[in-house]
Protein backbone atom coordinates (compact mmCIF):
# COMPACT_ATOMS: atom_id res chain seq x y z
CA UNK A 1 0.00 0.00 0.00
CA UNK A 2 1.35 3.53 -0.79
CA UNK A 3 0.84 6.37 1.28
CA UNK A 4 -1.07 8.15 -1.94
CA UNK A 5 -3.11 5.46 -2.42
CA UNK A 6 -4.03 6.18 1.18
CA UNK A 7 -4.31 9.68 0.66
CA UNK A 8 -6.48 8.96 -2.14
CA UNK A 9 -8.88 6.44 0.04
CA UNK A 10 -9.23 9.00 3.11
CA UNK A 11 -9.95 11.62 0.88
CA UNK A 12 -12.78 9.45 -0.83
CA UNK A 13 -14.08 8.64 3.13
CA UNK A 14 -13.64 12.65 4.16
CA UNK A 15 -16.19 13.55 0.65
CA UNK A 16 -18.30 10.91 1.86
CA UNK A 17 -17.97 8.59 -1.26
CA UNK A 18 -18.98 5.31 -0.69
CA UNK A 19 -16.51 2.36 -0.78
CA UNK A 20 -17.57 -1.14 -2.75
CA UNK A 21 -16.36 -4.65 -1.91
CA UNK A 22 -13.98 -4.19 -5.06
CA UNK A 23 -12.80 -0.90 -4.27
CA UNK A 24 -9.07 -0.97 -3.15
CA UNK A 25 -9.02 -0.26 1.10
CA UNK A 26 -6.92 -1.05 3.41
CA UNK A 27 -6.62 -4.07 5.28
CA UNK A 28 -7.22 -2.07 8.51
CA UNK A 29 -11.05 -1.04 7.14
CA UNK A 30 -11.55 -4.14 5.80
CA UNK A 31 -11.02 -5.75 8.82
CA UNK A 32 -13.01 -3.24 10.61
CA UNK A 33 -15.99 -3.59 8.40
CA UNK A 34 -15.90 -7.54 8.93
CA UNK A 35 -16.13 -7.09 12.46
CA UNK A 36 -18.64 -4.91 12.90
CA UNK A 37 -21.03 -6.35 10.31
CA UNK A 38 -20.53 -9.95 11.34
CA UNK A 39 -21.00 -9.05 14.72
CA UNK A 40 -23.95 -7.19 13.63
CA UNK A 41 -25.52 -10.19 11.67
CA UNK A 42 -24.54 -12.74 14.25
CA UNK A 43 -26.81 -10.40 16.40
CA UNK A 44 -29.83 -10.53 14.42
CA UNK A 45 -29.78 -13.90 14.05
CA UNK A 46 -29.05 -14.78 17.92
CA UNK A 47 -31.67 -12.06 18.08
CA UNK A 48 -34.36 -14.07 16.97
CA UNK A 49 -34.74 -16.21 20.11
CA UNK A 50 -35.78 -14.82 22.82
CA UNK A 51 -38.70 -14.23 20.99
CA UNK A 52 -38.66 -17.19 19.32
CA UNK A 53 -39.52 -18.80 22.61
CA UNK A 54 -42.68 -16.80 22.52
CA UNK A 55 -44.11 -17.26 19.08
CA UNK A 56 -45.74 -20.44 20.50
CA UNK A 57 -47.48 -18.95 23.04
CA UNK A 58 -48.46 -15.57 21.39
CA UNK A 59 -51.97 -15.24 22.74
CA UNK A 60 -54.66 -14.77 19.77
CA UNK A 61 -54.20 -15.64 15.62
CA UNK A 62 -52.78 -12.07 14.62
CA UNK A 63 -49.75 -11.86 18.09
CA UNK A 64 -49.37 -15.38 16.63
CA UNK A 65 -48.71 -13.90 12.83
CA UNK A 66 -46.85 -11.21 13.43
CA UNK A 67 -44.47 -12.86 16.12
CA UNK A 68 -43.72 -15.11 13.28
CA UNK A 69 -43.00 -12.68 10.96
CA UNK A 70 -40.56 -10.62 13.35
CA UNK A 71 -38.64 -13.39 13.89
CA UNK A 72 -38.31 -14.21 10.30
CA UNK A 73 -36.74 -10.35 9.66
CA UNK A 74 -34.85 -11.40 12.05
CA UNK A 75 -33.14 -14.11 10.41
CA UNK A 76 -33.75 -12.49 7.48
CA UNK A 77 -31.47 -9.33 8.52
CA UNK A 78 -28.56 -11.76 9.70
CA UNK A 79 -28.75 -13.75 6.38
CA UNK A 80 -28.64 -10.34 4.24
CA UNK A 81 -25.81 -8.92 6.62
CA UNK A 82 -23.63 -12.48 6.74
CA UNK A 83 -24.10 -11.81 2.95
CA UNK A 84 -22.47 -8.32 2.86
CA UNK A 85 -19.79 -9.68 5.63
CA UNK A 86 -18.90 -12.72 3.37
CA UNK A 87 -18.18 -10.24 0.70
CA UNK A 88 -16.02 -8.63 2.46
CA UNK A 89 -14.29 -11.46 3.91
CA UNK A 90 -13.69 -12.67 0.47
CA UNK A 91 -9.70 -11.89 0.35
CA UNK A 92 -9.42 -13.33 3.15
CA UNK A 93 -11.23 -16.95 2.65
CA UNK A 94 -13.50 -16.44 4.98
CA UNK A 95 -17.21 -17.83 4.40
CA UNK A 96 -21.00 -17.84 5.87
CA UNK A 97 -19.83 -21.45 7.65
CA UNK A 98 -16.70 -20.07 8.97
CA UNK A 99 -18.27 -16.75 10.34
CA UNK A 100 -21.56 -18.73 12.11
CA UNK A 101 -19.15 -21.44 13.53
CA UNK A 102 -17.31 -18.66 14.95
CA UNK A 103 -20.18 -18.42 17.71
CA UNK A 104 -19.52 -21.36 18.72
CA UNK A 105 -15.79 -20.47 19.66
CA UNK A 106 -16.36 -17.38 21.34
CA UNK A 107 -14.52 -16.05 18.27
CA UNK A 108 -17.37 -13.54 17.68
CA UNK A 109 -19.90 -11.62 20.18
CA UNK A 110 -23.60 -10.32 20.21
CA UNK A 111 -25.28 -7.67 21.59
CA UNK A 112 -25.93 -7.96 25.44
CA UNK A 113 -29.40 -7.78 25.05
CA UNK A 114 -29.92 -11.17 23.64
CA UNK A 115 -27.48 -12.51 26.78
CA UNK A 116 -30.72 -11.69 28.92
CA UNK A 117 -33.93 -13.49 29.65
CA UNK A 118 -37.26 -13.12 28.25
CA UNK A 119 -39.48 -14.86 31.29
CA UNK A 120 -42.98 -13.34 30.10
CA UNK A 121 -44.90 -12.30 27.25
CA UNK A 122 -44.96 -8.64 28.59
CA UNK A 123 -40.92 -9.12 27.42
CA UNK A 124 -41.66 -10.10 23.57
CA UNK A 125 -43.56 -6.84 23.59
CA UNK A 126 -40.83 -4.72 25.46
CA UNK A 127 -38.24 -6.50 22.93
CA UNK A 128 -39.95 -5.07 20.39
CA UNK A 129 -40.70 -1.86 21.84
CA UNK A 130 -36.82 -1.16 23.48
CA UNK A 131 -34.90 -3.13 21.47
CA UNK A 132 -35.82 -2.84 18.16
CA UNK A 133 -36.73 0.88 19.11
CA UNK A 134 -32.48 1.30 20.14
CA UNK A 135 -31.49 -0.81 17.10
CA UNK A 136 -32.97 1.46 14.62
CA UNK A 137 -31.71 4.27 16.45
CA UNK A 138 -28.17 2.67 15.94
CA UNK A 139 -28.86 1.38 12.63
CA UNK A 140 -30.31 4.81 11.11
CA UNK A 141 -27.02 6.36 12.01
CA UNK A 142 -25.42 3.61 10.18
CA UNK A 143 -27.12 4.89 6.85
CA UNK A 144 -24.32 6.94 6.60
CA UNK A 145 -21.57 4.43 6.67
CA UNK A 146 -18.94 4.83 4.08
CA UNK A 147 -19.14 0.94 3.36
CA UNK A 148 -21.28 1.11 0.42
CA UNK A 149 -23.36 -2.41 0.59
CA UNK A 150 -23.24 -2.57 4.77
CA UNK A 151 -25.47 1.29 4.44
CA UNK A 152 -27.90 0.01 1.62
CA UNK A 153 -28.60 -3.42 2.95
CA UNK A 154 -29.44 -1.18 6.09
CA UNK A 155 -31.97 0.52 4.28
CA UNK A 156 -33.88 -2.21 3.75
CA UNK A 157 -33.47 -3.83 7.85
CA UNK A 158 -34.46 -0.22 9.01
CA UNK A 159 -37.55 -0.14 7.14
CA UNK A 160 -38.40 -3.40 8.87
CA UNK A 161 -37.23 -2.43 12.12
CA UNK A 162 -39.56 0.58 12.43
CA UNK A 163 -42.50 -2.30 11.73
CA UNK A 164 -40.97 -4.83 14.45
CA UNK A 165 -41.05 -1.43 16.71
CA UNK A 166 -44.33 -0.63 16.32
CA UNK A 167 -45.18 -4.55 16.63
CA UNK A 168 -44.11 -3.78 20.27
CA UNK A 169 -45.55 -0.60 20.91
CA UNK A 170 -49.37 -2.43 19.79
CA UNK A 171 -48.11 -5.44 22.25
CA UNK A 172 -46.73 -2.60 24.93
CA UNK A 173 -50.06 -1.13 24.84
CA UNK A 174 -53.15 -3.51 25.07
CA UNK A 175 -50.54 -4.37 28.94
CA UNK A 176 -50.70 -1.17 29.48
CA UNK A 177 -54.66 -0.90 28.78
CA UNK A 178 -55.57 -4.32 30.42
CA UNK A 179 -55.93 -5.76 34.05
CA UNK A 180 -53.38 -4.83 36.93
CA UNK A 181 -51.98 -8.10 36.67
CA UNK A 182 -50.93 -7.16 32.85
CA UNK A 183 -49.80 -3.40 34.00
CA UNK A 184 -47.71 -5.41 36.89
CA UNK A 185 -46.05 -7.72 34.11
CA UNK A 186 -45.25 -4.64 31.92
CA UNK A 187 -43.66 -3.35 34.62
CA UNK A 188 -41.37 -5.53 35.56
CA UNK A 189 -39.96 -6.03 31.78
CA UNK A 190 -39.66 -2.50 31.62
CA UNK A 191 -37.42 -2.63 34.78
CA UNK A 192 -35.73 -5.66 34.01
CA UNK A 193 -34.59 -4.44 30.46
CA UNK A 194 -33.92 -0.82 31.01
CA UNK A 195 -30.31 -1.17 32.81
CA UNK A 196 -29.72 -3.71 29.27
CA UNK A 197 -30.29 -0.83 27.15
CA UNK A 198 -28.29 1.54 28.88
CA UNK A 199 -25.60 -0.82 27.88
CA UNK A 200 -26.73 -1.68 24.81
CA UNK A 201 -24.84 1.45 22.81
CA UNK A 202 -21.29 1.08 24.72
CA UNK A 203 -19.59 2.91 26.92
CA UNK A 204 -19.63 7.09 26.35
CA UNK A 205 -15.14 5.98 26.51
CA UNK A 206 -15.46 4.21 22.82
CA UNK A 207 -12.67 1.33 22.76
CA UNK A 208 -9.53 2.36 19.92
CA UNK A 209 -11.52 -0.06 17.43
CA UNK A 210 -14.68 2.03 17.29
CA UNK A 211 -13.00 5.33 17.31
CA UNK A 212 -10.98 3.90 14.54
CA UNK A 213 -14.39 3.21 13.02
CA UNK A 214 -15.64 6.63 13.22
CA UNK A 215 -12.31 7.78 11.63
CA UNK A 216 -12.98 5.60 8.62
CA UNK A 217 -17.00 6.78 8.99
CA UNK A 218 -18.21 2.89 8.79
CA UNK A 219 -20.19 4.65 12.28
CA UNK A 220 -20.57 8.25 11.92
CA UNK A 221 -22.28 8.61 16.07
CA UNK A 222 -20.65 8.25 19.32
CA UNK A 223 -22.01 5.67 21.81
CA UNK A 224 -23.66 8.62 23.83
CA UNK A 225 -24.76 10.71 20.98
CA UNK A 226 -26.95 6.77 20.34
CA UNK A 227 -27.66 6.87 24.13
CA UNK A 228 -29.46 10.03 24.19
CA UNK A 229 -30.99 10.19 21.46
CA UNK A 230 -32.97 6.83 22.79
CA UNK A 231 -33.66 8.18 26.31
CA UNK A 232 -34.71 11.32 24.95
CA UNK A 233 -36.81 8.95 22.91
CA UNK A 234 -38.30 6.39 25.61
CA UNK A 235 -38.40 8.26 29.04
CA UNK A 236 -41.61 10.09 27.42
CA UNK A 237 -43.22 7.12 26.00
CA UNK A 238 -42.89 4.82 28.99
CA UNK A 239 -43.67 7.30 31.29
CA UNK A 240 -46.88 8.14 29.25
CA UNK A 241 -47.80 4.18 29.43
CA UNK A 242 -48.02 4.92 33.43
CA UNK A 243 -45.12 2.74 33.83
CA UNK A 244 -42.00 3.70 35.62
CA UNK A 245 -37.81 3.37 35.05
CA UNK A 246 -35.60 1.85 37.41
CA UNK A 247 -33.58 4.82 37.79
CA UNK A 248 -33.73 7.67 40.41
CA UNK A 249 -30.70 9.92 38.24
CA UNK A 250 -32.72 10.34 34.94
CA UNK A 251 -33.06 13.96 34.68
CA UNK A 252 -33.18 15.90 31.35
CA UNK A 253 -30.87 19.34 31.67
CA UNK A 254 -32.27 22.07 29.27
CA UNK A 255 -28.47 24.13 29.93
CA UNK A 256 -26.86 20.81 27.78
CA UNK A 257 -30.03 19.29 26.17
CA UNK A 258 -28.40 16.27 27.55
CA UNK A 259 -29.97 13.74 30.37
CA UNK A 260 -28.32 11.90 33.41
CA UNK A 261 -28.76 8.55 34.15
CA UNK A 262 -27.34 5.93 36.59
CA UNK A 263 -24.93 4.02 34.18
CA UNK A 264 -25.21 0.50 33.94
CA UNK A 265 -22.79 -1.98 35.31
CA UNK A 266 -20.01 -2.01 32.55
CA UNK A 267 -17.60 -4.48 33.65
CA UNK A 268 -20.60 -7.09 34.21
CA UNK A 269 -22.75 -6.94 30.61
CA UNK A 270 -18.92 -6.47 29.32
CA UNK A 271 -17.88 -9.89 30.86
CA UNK A 272 -20.98 -11.15 29.89
CA UNK A 273 -20.83 -10.17 26.30
CA UNK A 274 -16.89 -11.48 26.23
CA UNK A 275 -17.79 -14.42 27.85
CA UNK A 276 -21.16 -15.32 26.83
CA UNK A 277 -22.02 -16.43 30.56
CA UNK A 278 -25.26 -13.96 30.80
CA UNK A 279 -28.80 -16.02 31.97
CA UNK A 280 -29.25 -16.96 28.67
CA UNK A 281 -26.24 -16.70 26.59
CA UNK A 282 -25.44 -20.55 26.30
CA UNK A 283 -28.94 -22.47 25.86
CA UNK A 284 -29.36 -20.07 22.81
CA UNK A 285 -26.03 -20.42 21.49
CA UNK A 286 -26.82 -24.45 21.55
CA UNK A 287 -29.94 -23.49 19.46
CA UNK A 288 -28.05 -22.08 16.88
CA UNK A 289 -25.76 -24.97 17.30
CA UNK A 290 -28.35 -27.72 17.20
CA UNK A 291 -29.41 -25.63 13.80
CA UNK A 292 -25.98 -25.73 12.26
CA UNK A 293 -24.22 -28.87 13.48
CA UNK A 294 -26.82 -31.15 13.92
CA UNK A 295 -28.56 -30.39 10.55
CA UNK A 296 -25.59 -30.57 8.66
CA UNK A 297 -26.62 -33.74 7.42
CA UNK A 298 -29.13 -31.80 5.41
CA UNK A 299 -26.94 -29.34 3.34
CA UNK A 300 -24.64 -32.19 2.96
CA UNK A 301 -28.06 -34.07 1.20
CA UNK A 302 -28.71 -30.85 -0.92
CA UNK A 303 -24.92 -30.38 -2.06
CA UNK A 304 -25.02 -34.59 -3.18
CA UNK A 305 -28.78 -34.29 -4.85
CA UNK A 306 -27.43 -31.49 -6.84
CA UNK A 307 -24.98 -33.18 -8.21
CA UNK A 308 -27.09 -36.31 -8.58
CA UNK A 309 -29.86 -33.88 -10.36
CA UNK A 310 -27.41 -31.91 -12.51
CA UNK A 311 -25.38 -35.68 -14.02
CA UNK A 312 -29.07 -36.58 -14.57
CA UNK A 313 -29.90 -33.70 -16.97
CA UNK B 1 -77.72 -10.54 3.29
CA UNK B 2 -74.72 -12.84 2.57
CA UNK B 3 -74.82 -16.30 2.38
CA UNK B 4 -73.84 -17.07 5.99
CA UNK B 5 -76.80 -15.40 7.34
CA UNK B 6 -78.73 -16.56 4.93
CA UNK B 7 -81.47 -19.59 6.20
CA UNK B 8 -79.00 -22.90 5.42
CA UNK B 9 -80.89 -26.33 6.72
CA UNK B 10 -79.62 -27.39 9.48
CA UNK B 11 -77.82 -30.55 7.92
CA UNK B 12 -76.04 -28.07 5.43
CA UNK B 13 -74.81 -26.28 8.49
CA UNK B 14 -73.61 -28.66 10.73
CA UNK B 15 -71.91 -30.36 7.82
CA UNK B 16 -70.42 -27.07 6.52
CA UNK B 17 -68.99 -26.13 10.00
CA UNK B 18 -67.93 -29.26 10.34
CA UNK B 19 -65.58 -28.93 7.25
CA UNK B 20 -64.39 -25.88 8.31
CA UNK B 21 -63.18 -26.97 11.95
CA UNK B 22 -61.42 -29.68 10.03
CA UNK B 23 -59.59 -27.06 7.95
CA UNK B 24 -59.03 -24.27 9.87
CA UNK B 25 -57.90 -27.45 12.32
CA UNK B 26 -55.41 -28.46 10.00
CA UNK B 27 -53.87 -25.07 9.25
CA UNK B 28 -53.26 -24.31 12.54
CA UNK B 29 -51.75 -27.17 14.34
CA UNK B 30 -49.40 -27.76 10.99
CA UNK B 31 -48.62 -23.74 10.97
CA UNK B 32 -47.77 -24.09 14.87
CA UNK B 33 -46.08 -26.95 13.90
CA UNK B 34 -44.26 -24.92 11.33
CA UNK B 35 -43.26 -22.15 13.03
CA UNK B 36 -40.88 -24.27 15.84
CA UNK B 37 -38.53 -24.25 13.01
CA UNK B 38 -38.08 -20.68 13.59
CA UNK B 39 -34.23 -20.00 14.20
CA UNK B 40 -33.51 -24.15 13.81
CA UNK B 41 -34.00 -24.91 10.44
CA UNK B 42 -31.06 -26.50 8.47
CA UNK B 43 -29.89 -23.05 7.17
CA UNK B 44 -30.63 -19.64 6.77
CA UNK B 45 -32.38 -19.55 3.88
CA UNK B 46 -35.05 -22.46 4.95
CA UNK B 47 -35.19 -20.78 7.84
CA UNK B 48 -36.81 -17.75 6.17
CA UNK B 49 -38.86 -19.74 3.26
CA UNK B 50 -40.37 -21.88 6.19
CA UNK B 51 -41.71 -19.10 8.33
CA UNK B 52 -43.46 -17.80 4.96
CA UNK B 53 -44.89 -21.42 4.57
CA UNK B 54 -45.89 -21.44 8.56
CA UNK B 55 -47.48 -17.22 8.55
CA UNK B 56 -49.22 -18.55 5.77
CA UNK B 57 -51.07 -21.57 7.59
CA UNK B 58 -52.08 -19.50 10.70
CA UNK B 59 -53.34 -17.38 7.98
CA UNK B 60 -55.67 -19.92 6.36
CA UNK B 61 -56.58 -20.96 9.50
CA UNK B 62 -57.75 -17.22 10.40
CA UNK B 63 -59.68 -17.27 7.21
CA UNK B 64 -61.33 -20.50 7.99
CA UNK B 65 -62.13 -19.28 11.76
CA UNK B 66 -63.31 -16.16 10.61
CA UNK B 67 -66.13 -18.33 8.22
CA UNK B 68 -67.19 -20.27 11.23
CA UNK B 69 -67.43 -16.91 13.50
CA UNK B 70 -69.67 -15.92 10.49
CA UNK B 71 -71.62 -19.09 10.76
CA UNK B 72 -71.87 -17.90 14.24
CA UNK B 73 -69.47 -20.39 16.27
CA UNK B 74 -68.38 -17.39 18.21
CA UNK B 75 -64.90 -15.36 18.33
CA UNK B 76 -62.35 -16.69 16.06
CA UNK B 77 -59.28 -15.81 18.64
CA UNK B 78 -61.73 -18.27 20.72
CA UNK B 79 -61.98 -20.96 18.28
CA UNK B 80 -58.40 -21.29 18.30
CA UNK B 81 -57.36 -20.98 21.40
CA UNK B 82 -60.02 -21.96 23.98
CA UNK B 83 -61.43 -25.65 21.91
CA UNK B 84 -60.30 -28.31 24.51
CA UNK B 85 -58.49 -31.03 22.46
CA UNK B 86 -61.85 -33.16 22.42
CA UNK B 87 -63.17 -30.29 19.97
CA UNK B 88 -60.38 -30.38 17.76
CA UNK B 89 -60.95 -32.12 14.23
CA UNK B 90 -57.48 -31.83 12.77
CA UNK B 91 -55.88 -34.98 11.09
CA UNK B 92 -53.56 -36.79 13.69
CA UNK B 93 -50.35 -36.49 12.11
CA UNK B 94 -50.51 -32.80 12.01
CA UNK B 95 -50.08 -32.41 15.85
CA UNK B 96 -47.78 -34.91 16.15
CA UNK B 97 -44.12 -33.26 17.19
CA UNK B 98 -41.69 -32.23 14.23
CA UNK B 99 -38.99 -34.97 14.98
CA UNK B 100 -36.15 -34.54 12.14
CA UNK B 101 -35.97 -32.58 9.24
CA UNK B 102 -37.18 -35.36 7.41
CA UNK B 103 -39.53 -36.30 9.14
CA UNK B 104 -41.28 -32.48 8.70
CA UNK B 105 -40.42 -32.49 4.89
CA UNK B 106 -42.47 -36.03 4.48
CA UNK B 107 -45.26 -34.96 6.52
CA UNK B 108 -45.26 -31.42 4.84
CA UNK B 109 -45.51 -33.09 1.36
CA UNK B 110 -48.09 -35.77 2.46
CA UNK B 111 -50.39 -33.22 3.97
CA UNK B 112 -49.58 -30.44 1.02
CA UNK B 113 -51.10 -33.12 -1.53
CA UNK B 114 -53.91 -34.30 0.23
CA UNK B 115 -54.80 -30.49 1.09
CA UNK B 116 -54.21 -28.90 -2.44
CA UNK B 117 -56.46 -31.96 -3.77
CA UNK B 118 -59.15 -30.80 -1.06
CA UNK B 119 -59.24 -27.09 -2.32
CA UNK B 120 -59.07 -27.86 -5.81
CA UNK B 121 -62.06 -30.08 -4.67
CA UNK B 122 -63.62 -26.93 -2.91
CA UNK B 123 -63.38 -24.73 -6.18
CA UNK B 124 -66.72 -26.79 -6.93
CA UNK B 125 -68.14 -26.04 -3.55
CA UNK B 126 -71.32 -24.09 -3.83
CA UNK B 127 -70.70 -21.67 -0.43
CA UNK B 128 -69.11 -18.78 -2.26
CA UNK B 129 -67.49 -17.45 0.72
CA UNK B 130 -65.43 -20.84 0.97
CA UNK B 131 -65.15 -20.98 -2.87
CA UNK B 132 -63.62 -17.35 -3.21
CA UNK B 133 -61.33 -17.54 -0.21
CA UNK B 134 -59.86 -21.14 -1.53
CA UNK B 135 -59.21 -19.73 -5.19
CA UNK B 136 -56.72 -17.21 -3.26
CA UNK B 137 -55.64 -19.92 -0.80
CA UNK B 138 -54.80 -22.10 -3.58
CA UNK B 139 -52.19 -19.75 -4.85
CA UNK B 140 -50.37 -19.91 -1.76
CA UNK B 141 -50.35 -23.31 -1.21
CA UNK B 142 -49.10 -24.06 -4.63
CA UNK B 143 -46.06 -23.17 -3.67
CA UNK B 144 -46.12 -24.69 0.08
CA UNK B 145 -46.71 -27.81 -2.34
CA UNK B 146 -43.83 -27.36 -4.72
CA UNK B 147 -41.36 -26.80 -1.59
CA UNK B 148 -42.09 -29.59 0.01
CA UNK B 149 -42.48 -32.05 -3.06
CA UNK B 150 -38.38 -30.94 -4.20
CA UNK B 151 -37.08 -31.42 -0.57
CA UNK B 152 -38.57 -34.40 -0.20
CA UNK B 153 -37.23 -35.46 -4.11
CA UNK B 154 -33.97 -33.87 -3.09
CA UNK B 155 -33.88 -36.07 0.08
CA UNK B 156 -34.25 -39.04 -1.63
CA UNK B 157 -32.39 -38.90 -4.47
CA UNK B 158 -29.49 -37.80 -2.18
CA UNK B 159 -29.03 -41.23 -1.24
CA UNK B 160 -27.14 -42.07 2.39
CA UNK B 161 -28.09 -40.38 5.61
CA UNK B 162 -30.49 -38.51 4.29
CA UNK B 163 -32.75 -41.17 2.54
CA UNK B 164 -32.42 -43.53 5.46
CA UNK B 165 -34.01 -40.19 7.58
CA UNK B 166 -36.77 -40.09 4.80
CA UNK B 167 -37.52 -43.74 4.73
CA UNK B 168 -37.66 -43.77 8.47
CA UNK B 169 -39.99 -40.86 8.53
CA UNK B 170 -42.09 -42.78 5.93
CA UNK B 171 -42.67 -45.61 8.51
CA UNK B 172 -43.35 -43.14 11.18
CA UNK B 173 -45.76 -41.01 9.49
CA UNK B 174 -47.96 -44.05 7.51
CA UNK B 175 -50.14 -45.60 9.88
CA UNK B 176 -51.00 -42.07 11.38
CA UNK B 177 -52.35 -40.77 8.01
CA UNK B 178 -56.02 -42.52 7.74
CA UNK B 179 -57.91 -39.82 9.23
CA UNK B 180 -56.01 -37.33 6.98
CA UNK B 181 -59.26 -39.09 4.01
CA UNK B 182 -61.68 -38.64 7.09
CA UNK B 183 -64.38 -36.24 6.38
CA UNK B 184 -65.68 -36.70 9.58
CA UNK B 185 -69.58 -37.48 10.69
CA UNK B 186 -71.24 -35.29 7.81
CA UNK B 187 -69.23 -37.42 4.83
CA UNK B 188 -72.41 -38.34 2.95
CA UNK B 189 -74.17 -34.78 3.41
CA UNK B 190 -71.21 -32.97 2.27
CA UNK B 191 -71.49 -35.05 -0.62
CA UNK B 192 -75.34 -34.67 -1.40
CA UNK B 193 -75.76 -31.10 -0.30
CA UNK B 194 -73.04 -29.94 -2.71
CA UNK B 195 -70.71 -28.19 -0.24
CA UNK B 196 -67.37 -30.94 -1.34
CA UNK B 197 -67.87 -33.06 -4.31
CA UNK B 198 -65.59 -36.02 -3.41
CA UNK B 199 -65.93 -38.97 -1.25
CA UNK B 200 -63.31 -40.02 1.14
CA UNK B 201 -62.16 -42.71 -0.82
CA UNK B 202 -61.67 -40.72 -3.75
CA UNK B 203 -59.95 -38.11 -1.87
CA UNK B 204 -57.41 -41.39 -1.04
CA UNK B 205 -57.10 -42.63 -3.93
CA UNK B 206 -56.32 -39.05 -6.03
CA UNK B 207 -53.56 -38.87 -2.98
CA UNK B 208 -52.19 -41.62 -3.89
CA UNK B 209 -51.98 -41.09 -7.48
CA UNK B 210 -49.74 -37.94 -6.79
CA UNK B 211 -47.51 -39.24 -4.05
CA UNK B 212 -47.25 -42.75 -5.55
CA UNK B 213 -44.59 -41.42 -8.48
CA UNK B 214 -42.51 -39.46 -6.41
CA UNK B 215 -41.83 -42.69 -4.27
CA UNK B 216 -40.80 -44.53 -7.59
CA UNK B 217 -39.07 -41.82 -8.91
CA UNK B 218 -36.89 -41.71 -5.62
CA UNK B 219 -36.90 -45.29 -5.58
CA UNK B 220 -38.49 -45.44 -1.77
CA UNK B 221 -41.05 -48.56 -1.03
CA UNK B 222 -44.45 -48.07 -1.45
CA UNK B 223 -45.85 -48.96 2.19
CA UNK B 224 -49.84 -49.65 0.58
CA UNK B 225 -52.58 -47.36 0.49
CA UNK B 226 -52.87 -46.28 4.37
CA UNK B 227 -55.85 -48.53 5.83
CA UNK B 228 -55.79 -49.49 9.29
CA UNK B 229 -57.57 -46.29 11.29
CA UNK B 230 -55.95 -45.99 14.63
CA UNK B 231 -58.08 -43.17 15.72
CA UNK B 232 -59.47 -40.37 13.73
CA UNK B 233 -59.09 -36.75 14.62
CA UNK B 234 -61.79 -35.91 12.55
CA UNK B 235 -63.91 -37.22 15.09
CA UNK B 236 -61.97 -35.37 18.06
CA UNK B 237 -60.20 -38.55 19.41
CA UNK B 238 -56.00 -37.31 19.53
CA UNK B 239 -53.22 -38.48 20.90
CA UNK B 240 -51.34 -36.64 23.97
CA UNK B 241 -49.24 -34.42 21.84
CA UNK B 242 -52.09 -32.52 20.70
CA UNK B 243 -52.84 -31.88 24.55
CA UNK B 244 -48.78 -31.03 25.13
CA UNK B 245 -49.13 -28.45 21.70
CA UNK B 246 -52.19 -26.77 23.02
CA UNK B 247 -50.88 -26.46 26.79
CA UNK B 248 -48.23 -24.48 25.70
CA UNK B 249 -50.41 -22.26 22.54
CA UNK B 250 -52.55 -21.41 25.07
CA UNK B 251 -50.46 -20.79 27.97
CA UNK B 252 -50.60 -16.86 28.47
CA UNK B 253 -54.13 -16.61 26.58
CA UNK B 254 -55.30 -18.93 29.46
CA UNK B 255 -53.90 -17.33 32.21
CA UNK B 256 -56.53 -13.93 31.48
CA UNK B 257 -59.30 -15.36 29.62
CA UNK B 258 -60.92 -11.89 29.71
CA UNK B 259 -57.78 -10.03 29.11
CA UNK B 260 -57.18 -8.41 25.83
CA UNK B 261 -53.37 -9.33 24.44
Amino acid sequence: MSDVQLQIFMDRIQQGQKIESTDWMPDDYRKLVIKQIHMHGISEVMGAYPEKEWVPKAPNLRRKLALIAKVQDEIGHGQLLLRVAEDAAKPFGKVRDDMITDLFVNKVKFHNVFHMEAPTWADAGIIGFLVDGGAIITQASLLESSYGPYARVLQRICAEESFHMQHGESVVLSLAEGTAEQREMLQAAVTRWWPSMMFFFGPPEMSSGAQRMMEYKIRTRTNEELRQKFINRYVPRVLSLGMTLPDNQLAYHAETKLWTYTEPDWEKFSYMVQHNSGPKSQARIELRRQAHEDQKWVRDAMIRAGQVIEAMA
Amino acid sequence: MNQAEQQLSNNYRTALIDLLYQMADDELTIGHRSSEWLGIAPDLEEDIAFSSISQDEVGHATFYFELLSELGEGDPDKLAFARTKEKRQNARVLERPNHDWAYTIARGYFYDVFDHIRLQELLQTNYTPLQKGVQKILREERYHLLHMETWFERLGVAKGEAKGRLENAVITIWPDLTDLFSLGRSNEILRKEGIFPISESALSDKWTQQVKPLFDRTELMWPGTPHVMTGNGRLGVHTSDLQQLLDMMTEVYRSDLIATW
